[in-house]
């Protein structure tokens, strides 16, 4: 019972209501005081995030001439397997991070914007979890590569035409100071 | 009636010019069998700054099961049963009447009676007087407007409850919660960051939801009374999906910490994860069942993505949809009667729903990218989102289909709506 008055009182609190309804059960209408049904939110929380510190990357992967400089990967309609042509690509980051163990990598799993998010966070993070698997297979460490998932979420086009949904199923490698 | 209802819209939009993007309502079908009724102003409610038979003439006629009667043009108004003609009331076919008054209190505050009338019996069958700040009038009027619904449908009226809902405006998305009219929108959060999946607590205290400000999917848990956030599930790799156990102690979550998408529990405080399924597959959207037992999910193990049932501590899942190559997002109604979910049929995604016991199914809505289905906590609408002219909007249907309201915001994405609980008062 004291439980109880103190939740009561908790939600009487909450909702801002000076006064407790009168009861008049002999009366044609019941005296009640309204209350909101969830406290209004204290105010915005605002979130900044930590920007990226990319002018301290090695030129290697910057050099648009070195295979380092490419990043991405392509994928068909609601598949996740690494085609053939991007073998070399993964080879060559494999190389990379074994050969400089304090690189990291961050790998992002993208998908186009049809179905659901949090399926599409799913399948995004299948196609990132592939790139991971193959760069550990190749010399790479676990301790070097973590592989997420976007989802939907960050589409590179926004056009509802598959050229564009073609170019948003996609894994990302990223090395750290560009995430 | 629809004039009257656009200019009750535009007396909204109006009150509320200070609130930007705010949401408006537009309702096209109506349902079956509705109630024939009419709203009268309540003598002296031009004191408050809305008229409170406004607002719950808008409530019922959103829901759809009522046909408004036009009642603007009764003088003198009545305030007392003795007072109504209810033999003109009977030859317009009304079968109820709301009549109600409003007075200044001495401390300032507002006392707003209100009575329900049945015609054909010309007898009160509901009635109730609230205290009230200038502030509190649209919550007032929520709140008759919910006594109005239950005593004549005997369902549970929504109108006092609220949505969460997240909105994108050029590179800013900001978590918004209004009420379930979509009137009074308040930023709880504002991120450049991507924010989706947001879910209730079955207080209507918290919302749990998925940010991407770190360059990845991480878990919050975020107090609508404190404004505290806290990232309650933020491992290696992804995590997403939220879901809240009935008892509101636990989350669902999806983690890919140990390899592949798969679902845990841990505390709301993000203490003690525990992983629940273990298939080598994708399981995601996890939805508890309302009587707590039971989780239902998506999963491709089967080939392609279908939706599973499983105990809430785990174990064998039992497949619960067959037709169609993609049945995903679970949600069940309050009664755990009705299961609505999102399937591709050819390049469409439509929310469908479907009787657990009959196993009868029904498409519920005609878009092309309708997604995020969220019931009302009486079961009896499904909130979604929808695109429209490659724009994000949020809509409504019935969960029978018939009746369907959008709702949108000028210039602005808005998707992931989620409708939040009953309020016990």
């Amino acid at each position: 019972m004291k439980k109880l008055l103190a939740v009561a009182a908790m939600v009487a609190l909450l909702a801002g209501c000076a006064s407790t309804p009168k009861e008049e059960p002999k009366a044609a209408v019941e005296d009640r005081t309204p209350t909101t049904a969830v406290p209004a939110p204290p105010g915005v929380s605002t979130v900044t995030p930590v920007g990226p510190k990319a002018d301290q990357l090695p030129n290697a992967l910057k050099d648009p001439n070195n295979i380092l400089s490419k990043r991405s990967l392509y994928y068909d309609y609601d598949k996740y397997d690494v085609k053939d042509e991007y073998k070399p690509l993964l080879q060559a980051h494999a190389r990379y991070l074994s050969q400089n163990r304090n690189a990291k990598m961050l790998i992002q799993g993208n998908c186009d914007e049809r179905g659901s998010r949090e399926y599409n966070i799913a399948l995004g993070q299948k196609r990132a979890d592939g790139v991971k698997k193959m760069l550990l297979l190749m010399g790479a460490q676990e301790s070097q590569v973590e592989s997420v998932s976007l989802g939907e979420e960050k589409p590179r086009c926004t056009d509802n035409t598959e050229a564009c949904y073609s170019q948003n199923r996609r894994s990302d490698m990223l090395y750290g100071g560009e995430y | 009636m629809r004039f009257a209802f656009r200019s009750i819209l535009l007396l909204l939009a109006l009150a509320c010019a200070t609130a930007q993007a705010q949401l408006s309502i537009e309702i096209t079908g109506g349902g079956a069998n509705q109630i024939p009724i009419g709203v009268l102003r309540f003598v002296g409610e031009e004191a408050l700054a809305q008229r409170i038979s406004d607002i719950v003439e808008a409530d019922l006629q959103r829901s759809g099961r009522f046909r408004m009667l036009f009642a603007g043009n009764v003088d003198p108004l009545p305030a007392e049963v003795a007072q109504v003609n209810f033999g003109d009331w009977k030859n317009r076919n009304a079968d109820a009447l709301v009549i109600g008054s409003v007075v200044r209190l001495a401390d300032g505050r507002f006392e707003a009676r209100f009575r329900l009338l049945d015609v054909p019996k010309q007898t009160q069958i509901g009635g109730v007087a609230f205290t009230l700040s200038a502030q509190q009038v649209r919550t007032t009027a929520h709140r008759i407007a919910d006594v109005v619904y239950e005593k004549l449908t005997g369902d549970r009226g929504v109108f006092s409850t609220r949505i969460a809902y997240v909105v994108k405006q050029g590179s800013r998305y900001e978590l918004q919660i209004a009420d379930a009219d979509g009137v009074g929108a308040q930023t709880a959060l504002a991120s450049r960051e991507p924010i989706i999946s947001p879910a209730w607590s079955p207080d209507g205290t918290r919302l749990a939801y998925v940010s991407f400000e770190n360059k990845k999917p991480v878990v919050y848990v975020h107090s609508l009374v404190s404004g505290q956030r806290q990232a309650v599930a933020n491992f290696k790799g992804s995590n997403s999906a939220p879901a809240w156990s009935t008892d509101g102690k636990q989350l669902a979550v999806v983690l890919s910490k140990d390899g592949g998408s798969q679902i845990y529990l841990i505390g709301a405080d993000g203490s003690n994860p525990r992983r629940i399924t273990n298939s080598g597959s994708i399981d995601t959207e996890p939805f508890f069942a309302p009587d707590g037992q039971s989780i239902y999910f998506t999963s491709d193990r089967g080939g392609n993505p279908q939706i599973y049932r499983m105990s809430a501590s785990g174990g064998e899942a039992a497949r619960v949809t067959f037709d169609g190559s993609y049945n995903v997002s679970p949600r069940v109604s309050s009664d755990g009667k009705t299961l609505v979910y999102l399937a591709r049929d050819g390049g469409r995604f439509q929310l469908k729903s479907f009787d657990l016991a009959s196993k009868q199914g029904q498409v519920l809505t005609d878009g092309q990218h309708d997604e995020s289905p969220s019931f009302a906590p009486n079961g009896k609408m499904i909130l979604y989102a929808t695109q429209i002219n490659n724009r994000g909007s949020l809509a409504a249907v019935s969960s029978d289909g018939r009746v369907k309201q959008r709702l949108s915001v000028q210039a602005a994405d808005v998707r992931e709506p989620a409708w939040g609980p009953f309020f016990n008062n």
